[in-house]
């Protein structure tokens, strides 16, 4: 609630808090999303994905008390789907946009069914760092008590830059997300590597997925997650496939989702959901205006569907 | 939209002079016969997944034939819930004669069901069937703008209609919500916001007879009606040659754009008409219960019906079916009620895997 001695600066550092926190989730997708887009496939399941994560996370993290191997869990979990997806859209003839769309039936699905149990108990949480020791107002510690899983993500992003830019790795997924046929020409097998790339882009939603029920809200229910795959899905498209972009975009999809709560805090409670739907509509906006009928998204990789 | 394609090539290369049965009709066979495997396919790995959380799955089987099927209470059930089916497929179904995959037939009837509220709100004290025809019509237009901003968008910004209507189904629930909740919020309701109650007297009531509401007529003429228009006349022939091959469409002549818009705007009337249902003969008013999926479990009916409008009938029956047994696998195994979710989840994975299978089974090749 507010606090009278800060009056409206509680509204900056709210989002400020707001945006780590509710960004991480955005952050590990959208960059899971990446790999795998760029590798020439979209994978919009990865709303399932997400919301598997945040179920075998959370009860591993039950089961065992480690909440790091709860998140372990998660990305395994979630590779396997992104191993499901890969796998289907290998056979021939088959839309992976609409495969995407099965997938997160199911994967919601699953979630629900296997994590029916998981409501009641509480499971180990992750620790968070307290960047904010050195204040003393309430709202500024709480703003920088951040999480670990955010740092890893922050230092993923670069690294994943790099990798594009100058592994050998990242350039046969380009390859193979640019033309399918250069990489075929080069002796390489393009399922195989968009086999990899579903999968390790799996791997890193089902982490994003960990963070929601083990640091914020911190547990599990039915409406733990309310379409962050979706819009991480998106926020690859309006960062335009880059890596470091992805980054700054998440933060500001993540700023904008803490504003509707922040404003609530001060008593202005009118359009909640239209900064909600934010990301949604930045997205299209940035849909309409960077596209043409005769030109493409910039940026896109050639072979992705929504491109052709 | 490659099948489409090649059961026309399949028709086309097979002998004139005596084919055999198998020749004749092996690609029409084929387009049950593998939706249908693929089903058996899914509630045999569905049946051993409850197997694994310990429950009997010929159990899980009589009950889901007895919820959906078993009784005449189960049969109401089942066809009340296929009626919003019907209309959500059509909204995925109709553009994918033009090669088209719309998936945001959640966010046009969550728009259809706010302005048929919003229309039967504003001529509150008009005669019932004034109200109703105008919260059809403007459920219809409502949905149908909603689709066609897609479908303009991809004709003249060439942007993805698949990711644009997706996104316009998250836009669809926020504004609902905004409206919900602000301007159009009903003072008591407190717990659930709401808009206030259209009236009992502008309900369109049931099916004399039965407690199926009027709803299902209206999905069963408008597929009926898809289906003509489709594949006999003259504009759905035209759809068909621009879904095939747009650049051979435009060298005949044919204005893809125009044809674009229309089967778009019909496309979001459908779903929007849906949302009007929902509203008109379920819930009496507009509230955030209205999402309950029946967009996205749409997307699922129309590829189970290979996107033929007819098809879309028998299939939606079956969907709204396993919806309808969810509440006796509940009650009577203890299984959560996200099995339907799992069961639908699985039988959609099948269906797109089954896609592979067209044209490769050599018992039903049109050819010799």
């Amino acid at each position: 609630m507010a606090d009278a001695s800060l009056g409206l600066w509680t509204v900056p550092l709210a989002v400020f808090g707001g945006a780590i926190r509710v960004s991480t989730p955005f952050l590990f997708v959208s960059l899971g999303e990446c790999i795998t887009e760029r590798s020439g496939r979209i994978n919009l399941g990865l709303e399932g994905t997400l919301v598997m994560g945040a179920m075998s996370a959370y009860g591993i993290s039950y089961l065992s008390g480690s909440p790091w191997l709860g998140v372990l869990a998660a990305g395994i979990t979630g590779a396997l789907f992104g191993a499901l997806h890969a796998g289907i859209c290998s056979l021939p003839r088959v839309n992976d946009i609409a495969v995407g769309i099965a997938l997160m039936l199911l994967g919601t699905g699953l979630a629900f069914f296997l994590g029916k149990p998981l409501i009641e108990p509480t499971a180990a949480r992750l620790p968070a760092i307290d960047f904010g020791w050195w204040s003393d107002v309430p709202q500024v510690r709480a703003a920088l008590r951040i999480n670990v899983l955010f740092l890893i993500g922050v230092a993923i992003a670069p690294l994943l830059y790099w990798a594009f830019k100058s592994t050998r790795w990242g350039l046969l997924i380009r390859t193979a997300g640019e033309s399918a046929d250069a990489a075929r020409a080069m002796g390489h097998s393009v399922l195989l590597i968009r086999l990899r790339a579903t999968m390790v882009g799996g791997f890193l939603a089902g982490i994003g997925g960990s963070f929601l029920s083990l640091f914020y809200p911190g547990s599990w229910n039915e409406g733990l997650s309310s379409g962050q795959g979706i819009t991480a899905v998106a926020l690859v498209i309006f960062a335009r496939w880059d890596p470091l972009l992805c980054l700054w975009a998440s933060l500001a999809f993540g700023g904008a989702a803490a504003l509707g709560p922040a404003l609530q805090s001060v008593g202005i409670t009118s359009g909640y959901h239209l900064f909600n739907a934010a990301p949604y509509i930045l997205t299209l906006a940035i849909m309409i205006i960077t596209c043409s009928p005769k030109r493409t998204l910039t940026g896109a990789p050639a072979e992705l569907s929504i491109t052709r | 939209m490659t099948a489409e394609v090649e059961s026309v090539e399949a028709v086309g290369v097979a002998p004139a002079a005596d084919p055999g049965f198998l020749q004749r009709y092996g690609a029409s066979i084929e387009y049950v016969l593998i939706p249908c495997a693929a089903l058996l396919g899914a509630l045999a790995v569905f049946g051993g997944f409850v197997a694994l959380y310990g429950k009997n799955p010929l159990d899980l089987y009589f009950y889901m034939y007895y919820g959906a099927f078993g009784t005449w209470f189960s049969w109401q059930n089942t066809l009340t819930r296929a009626a919003p089916l019907i209309l959500t497929a059509l909204c995925t179904a109709l553009p994918a004669q033009l090669g088209m995959v719309i998936i945001g037939g959640e966010g046009a009837l969550l728009i259809g069901a706010l302005s048929a509220t919003s229309a039967a709100l504003a001529l509150q004290g008009a005669a019932p069937i004034v109200v109703q025809i105008a919260m059809v019509i403007a459920g219809v237009i409502g949905g149908g703008l909603w689709i066609t901003l897609s479908g303009g968008l991809r004709q003249y910004r060439g942007v993805n209609e698949t990711i644009s209507s997706l996104l316009l189904v998250y836009i669809a629930l926020a504004i609902l919500n905004h409206l919900v909740e602000g301007p159009l919020r009903d003072p008591a309701s407190l717990n659930k916001p709401s808009t206030r109650e259209i009236g009992a007297a502008n309900m369109i009531g049931t099916i004399p007879g039965t407690d199926v509401h009027w709803g299902l007529v209206f999905g069963l003429v408008a597929a009926v009606a898809a289906y003509v228009l489709i594949y006999h006349t003259t504009f759905g022939f035209a759809a068909r040659v621009a879904g095939g091959n747009v650049r051979a469409a435009k060298i005949v002549g044919l204005n893809v754009g125009r044809l674009i818009l229309t089967v778009c705007f019909l496309a979001g009337a459908c779903a929007g008409l849906a949302g009007m249902i929902e509203v008109a003969a379920v819930q009496g008013r507009t509230n955030a219960n209205l999402a309950a999926g029946y967009g996205f479990t749409g997307i699922l009916v129309a590829f189970l019906a290979r996107q033929n409008p007819l098809a879309i009938i028998p299939v939606a029956i079956l969907l709204g079916g396993i919806s309808a047994s969810g509440g006796l696998l509940q009650r009577r195994l203890g299984l959560p009620d996200a099995s339907v979710l799992v069961l639908q989840g699985i039988i959609f994975v099948f269906v797109l895997a089954s896609d592979a299978l067209y044209g490769r089974i050599g018992l039903f090749k049109g050819k010799s």
